[in-house]
């Protein structure tokens, strides 16, 4: 699948941005993190800061922008329409509880359930885009178990990572926060590390027989249906990346998991500018790292179509 | 509402001989002429006289060639691909405007282009290939099974056909209700061993292709001898010769 700048730019940010938001509700809600002011407000900038901006970015691949609004009716049985209306009502409570931690310096009570509320709608958006590409049958690597839990747990990790350095820079670090911190990049290496070993040892029950209908033993494209590549070629056939496969994984496990993790470690067991600047590094490492894991998640996905094309299987 | 019908009245599709189908592209060409000036106008071209043409077409041709094993001959397969107008069309659930839709009268499917916002999903959801976008316009286009033919009272009742049907120099395409079991189309499907495209991906496509009959390999499949024998002719000159020169 041809990896569009811009719905990579608008997964990983708006991820990273409900995964701090996430966070900030529920650490505020249970007094783990200060309901000062001036962290509340650079935390709740950033989180929904990255949100609206990867929102924004969303638009940019649609031939109509200015028909967005229509993305947000058909929620009855399009994930890409539930994704659209859940992310509109996130900032209903997220607003609530910038106005609690801002203005009135509380996270307690009922500017509390606003941040839990806030934490629920921003996972259930994150797993809302998860599922416009888990529910797609046409390609394997998307349309399996281990789709969902990565793009919820990245989600949760890169916002733990912004977290982690906020808190760093505002001196209100702790053990809890630099806990979940090395905790959700543990549990995400893991599920992502499933996920590339299943993609690479199962695959899709459609065959070039069962896509001609026709029985045989080793079918191939013998005349080409036009002369010059079509959308679905440049769309679906995308392929460029692929080759890289081996080389664009590892750059991930290095830069989303280990030298986030390895850094994390170090802010545990460490304070002052040293732990600030590997908080820092830790969070600049995952982004690098996440739109390398998301290009590959595109890269890395073979549609149906390819088997008019010459593919054996997909 | 992009939700699917529960069940639609007719299922209008095409049946798509693959025995007979001789790769001529009259049918992706006829599409093309008709659909450009349709319902769908246009079908927009890029580039359309330079290097690398490319443009939205509801009908491409492959051709195919089959390897059967080491006892029966090779085909070539010539295959036709273009919206089956599946029951179970997840280009349309997919759809987060409202812009595809499901006939409920004939289960047709269709696109309704000032609604599209050009998100490409539904083109990712279908399996088959069978929708195009439109750089120009920024929407979604796909077959409409000629919607603007099939009911247009203005053509005389034996075009009323999707123009890739009416143009088939092979008769290799058919069009009909695949839900009427009695519509000659549907028993063409039964008595032709008729079969979806990708069944195993639940599509529940609506139109069907003939898979290619079984080919003559030698003289015993038309009931002729295998080998020549020699012939003795037992009167007249020729057995005077044969006598003569067999002494």
């Amino acid at each position: 699948m041809h990896p569009a700048f811009s719905v990579i730019f608008f997964t990983t940010t708006s991820g990273a941005g409900y995964g701090l938001l996430a966070l900030l509700g529920i650490f505020g809600a249970a007094g783990i993190i200060p309901s000062e002011r001036w962290f509340g407000l650079t935390g709740l900038a950033v989180a929904l800061g990255f949100i609206g901006v990867g929102l924004l970015s969303s638009t940019f691949h649609l031939g109509h922008p200015e028909r967005a609004w229509r993305a947000l009716t058909q929620w009855r049985s399009s994930w890409l329409a539930r994704e659209g209306v859940l992310a509109v009502l996130t900032f209903i409570p997220a607003g609530l509880l910038a106005i609690g931690w801002v203005f009135f310096e509380t996270t307690s009570g009922f500017w509390g359930v606003m941040g839990i509320i806030a934490a629920i709608l921003a996972w259930l958006t994150v797993v809302a885009t998860s599922m416009i590409y888990r529910s797609l049958v046409t390609i394997f690597q998307w349309a399996n178990f281990w789709t969902l839990p990565g793009y919820l747990m990245l989600s949760i990790m890169t916002g733990a990572l912004m977290l982690g350095a906020i808190v760093m820079i505002f001196d209100h670090g702790n053990r809890v926060i630099q806990g979940t911190v090395i905790l959700s990049i543990a549990v995400a290496w893991v599920l992502k590390y499933v996920y590339w070993q299943y993609i690479a040892t199962h695959k899709s029950l459609a065959t070039p027989s069962s896509a001609i209908a026709v029985d045989g033993a080793k079918i191939t494209p013998l005349d080409p249906p036009h002369n010059s590549a079509n959308y679905l070629m440049k769309e679906m056939g995308y392929v460029v990346a692929r080759k890289h496969a081996e080389k664009l994984r590892a750059i991930s496990h290095i830069t989303l998991f280990a030298l986030p993790l390895v850094l994390s470690v170090g802010v545990y067991f460490t304070s002052g500018p040293v732990a600030i600047i590997a908080a820092v590094v830790a969070m600049l490492s995952s982004w690098l790292g996440v739109a390398v894991e998301r290009w590959l998640f595109f890269a890395e996905a073979k549609h149906t179509v390819t088997l008019y094309y010459g593919a054996q299987s997909v | 509402m992009t939700s699917l019908p529960h069940a639609t009245n007719k299922k209008l599709g095409l049946v798509i001989d693959l025995d007979t189908c001789v790769g001529c592209h009259a049918c992706a060409t006829n599409c093309k002429q008709w659909n450009t000036g349709g319902h769908m106008a246009p079908l927009t071209d890029k580039n359309p006289y330079a290097k690398d043409p490319d443009g939205v077409w509801f009908n491409r041709v492959h051709s195919f060639e089959v390897k059967r094993g080491k006892t029966n001959p090779g085909l070539t397969v010539n295959f036709p691909r273009s919206c089956l107008h599946c029951e179970n069309a997840a280009c349309v659930t997919v759809c987060p405007t409202g812009a595809s839709y499901k006939r409920v009268e004939d289960g047709i499917v269709l696109v309704n282009t000032n609604k599209c916002i050009g998100c490409k999903l539904c083109s990712w959801a279908c399996p088959y290939g069978a929708r195009e976008y439109d750089e120009d316009e920024g929407v979604m286009k796909k077959c409409t099974l000629c919607i603007d033919r099939i009911y247009n009272e203005t053509l005389d009742p034996e075009d009323r056909k999707p123009a890739c049907v009416l143009t088939c120099p092979a008769g290799a395409r058919h069009f009909g209700d695949l839900a009427d079991p009695d519509s000659d189309v549907s028993k063409l499907v039964a008595n032709r061993a008729g079969r979806p495209l990708m069944p195993e991906l639940g599509y529940k496509p609506t139109n069907s292709y003939l898979p290619p009959r079984a080919r003559r390999v030698d003289g015993n499949d038309i009931g002729a001898e295998n080998k020549l024998e020699a012939v003795s002719p037992r009167r007249g000159f020729l057995s005077w010769v044969d006598n003569m020169l067999s002494r």
